[in-house]
């Protein structure tokens, strides 16, 4: 097996798997191919529908579909779903239809596409809509065995998947006993923990690493469901640890970081450092580069981890 | 006299006269609720209110009893804002009781200011942000003939309402799914929130624009029991998805609010409301 792989294309094997339940249903809006709904579209066209470009329009039929006892899944770029924000709050959330929207191209990481396709506040505004379950998973594996537990899952959902290959953090076995809702302890430590979600998971293990060379034993923690957050785990990390550092391809406000500020702040208010896009639009490049230029590398991480960690010891001004 | 067609699930065959009497009723109930919240929507009530009497009296498979019967048919109604309209239909069809019309507008009351499924027993769609309602009728379509079931959409849009998006977005798919069960008629009332829609928003040939998605369209008076059962009955017959364009008056009924784009969105006061019931006795 290889040793990388694209969220997205955990998503298009979760729906293949889950074509075993007649009344999943699958939506395009002309992106099937970079969302990878297209696997199912090519084995069960019979219950694949084109609403042709068109958001708004999808996210209506998908409702209307989930009205109806059947099991949609949606799925188009995560940037072209905030076009129909309004449709998805008052026609999907509202009356808590359990329509599943997926979109795709989440992120800076995208890549040379530039700013335009680049979604990086997504997880803020859905997390904001009652009813809605916010998921971000790190790897395919991951993506395919939490988009599995959608089919019965009984309510909204929005999940941001990734265009681009990052390094598998889980095989099929680990995978299949992640939980919704239930944040996936990678690395158990004192001094600090990091909450990552997406392809920063990957960089955080990496600043892990090198932290521990640094004597710095660091707790990594993928928060594949943003909401509802994990205050349990998280209360208990931040309790054992001290500091708290979160990691996310998204801007600074409303998403991971912010999440996990508004939970610290409610219940434990140890310092936080938050990684992520400091409020302004990508731009074409390599994904390395544009990583590089936004700040979200393991290096980077490390350096927020230093600064929690010396704020939680008083040795900051 | 009733056909049972299903399980639990009948479709009327009211008269004419029945169906005006009906309607009578009705617009008496929603200057009611209007009065009584001092809030809503009278004059889009008041011009959808035939074509809903003669939906719930002539064509609509459905059943108090069985809100939620997988195969009744269903009726969206997209432009939410005329609830008054709906829930005094489903009051007269036993869906709603009179307590609960009084509940309109009220904390903690049955009836919403905008028609929702979740609070409604036999509203099917949750509405109150335009534009929406026929997406959501496609998904029902589609979802019914997956299921092989003969249900019926039905789905009423307001003409200003024909200025969102998403309504030609959904024009566009009907067609290309080739739902023939799915049938829209549009309160073609010429008059939306502001002012009348030719100052607004010019509509131009709306039949035109149906057909050219590749609808088949009636124009009726949407005021004309006869034209209305006539027009209902033969979008059955078609092999298409079905538009009929049924030209209305915003506040039909009430004299002094027809026509006048100050009641799209505002309740009589104490003397309009004894004049308005006066007419409609």
């Amino acid at each position: 097996m290889s040793s990388v792989g694209a969220s997205r294309d955990g998503y298009g094997r979760a729906l293949l798997r889950l074509a075993v339940d007649p009344d999943v249903v699958v939506i395009e809006a002309d992106l099937g191919k970079s969302t990878k709904s297209c696997h199912f579209r090519s084995q069960h066209p019979e219950r694949t529908i084109s609403v042709g470009i068109a958001e708004q329009n999808m996210m209506l039929v998908g409702a209307g579909l989930a009205a109806s006892g059947k099991k949609p899944f949606l799925s188009t770029f995560a940037i072209f779903t905030e076009r129909a924000f309004e449709q998805v709050r008052n026609g999907i959330t509202r009356p808590n239809l359990a329509v599943h929207i997926c979109g795709s191209h989440g992120g800076i990481h995208t890549g040379t596409d530039g700013s335009s396709a680049q979604a990086i506040e997504d997880l803020a505004i859905y997390r904001t809509l009652p009813n809605m379950t916010v998921l971000h998973p790190c790897d395919d594996n991951s993506c395919e065995h939490l988009t599995l537990q959608l089919r019965t899952f009984g309510q909204s959902s929005y999940t941001r998947t990734v265009r681009n290959v990052t390094r598998r953090i889980y095989n099929e076995e680990d995978a299949s006993n992640l939980k919704i809702g239930e944040f996936s302890t990678l690395r158990n430590g004192q001094d600090v923990g990091i909450i990552a979600c997406g392809v920063m998971v990957e960089a955080a293990l990496d600043a892990a690493e090198l932290l521990q060379s640094e004597g710095i034993d660091a707790t990594v923690v993928d928060a594949h469901t943003i909401k509802p957050l994990d205050n349990a785990t998280l209360d208990e990390i931040s309790h054992r640890c001290g500091c708290i550092v979160t990691a996310e391809d998204h801007n600074i406000i409303g998403g991971l970081g912010g999440a996990v500020a508004e939970a610290l702040s409610a219940n434990n208010p140890v310092p936080l450092e938050r990684v992520g896009v400091l409020d302004r639009f990508g731009q074409s490049g390599e994904t390395h580069d544009l990583m590089q230029e936004y700040g979200l590398t393991s290096n980077h991480i490390a350096t927020a981890v230093r600064r929690a960690i010396a704020r939680k010891e008083g040795n900051i001004d | 006299m009733t056909v049972d067609t299903a399980p639990m699930l009948t479709t009327l065959n009211a008269s004419r006269e029945d169906l005006e009497k009906m309607a009578l009723s009705c617009r008496r109930n929603i200057v009611d609720m209007v009065y009584r919240a001092k809030a809503g929507h009278p004059g889009g009530s008041l011009s959808v209110i035939d074509i809903l009497v003669a939906l719930y009296g002539t064509q609509l498979r459905v059943s108090p009893d069985a809100g939620s019967h997988p195969d009744r048919d269903r009726l969206i109604l997209s432009k939410g804002h005329a609830s008054p309209a709906m829930y005094a239909v489903l009051e007269s069809r036993g869906f709603l009781t009179e307590t609960d019309l009084e509940s309109y507008r009220v904390f903690g009351g049955t009836c919403q200011g905008h028609v929702d499924m979740d609070w409604t027993n036999g509203v099917d769609f949750s509405a109150g942000s335009l534009g929406m309602g026929l997406s959501f009728g496609i998904g029902c379509a589609i979802a019914a003939r997956m299921d092989e079931s003969d249900r019926a959409t039905w789905v009423i849009l307001g003409d200003g309402e024909c200025q969102e998006g998403e309504v030609w977005e959904a024009a566009m798919a009907a067609q290309h799914h080739n739902l023939t069960k799915l049938h829209v008629i549009v309160d073609r009332n010429r008059i939306q929130n502001d002012d009348h829609i030719d100052r607004q928003m010019r509509l131009g040939d709306l039949a035109a624009k149906w057909e050219s998605f590749g609808w088949s369209v009636l124009e009726i008076d949407g005021h004309d029991m006869g034209e209305l059962t006539d027009a209902l009955h033969w979008c059955k017959e078609i092999d298409r998805p079905t538009a009929i364009i049924a030209h209305t008056v915003k506040g039909k009924g009430v004299s002094f609010m027809e026509d006048d784009p100050s009641f799209h969105g505002k309740a009589p006061n104490d003397e309009e409301y004894i004049l308005a019931m006066e007419e409609l006795s």
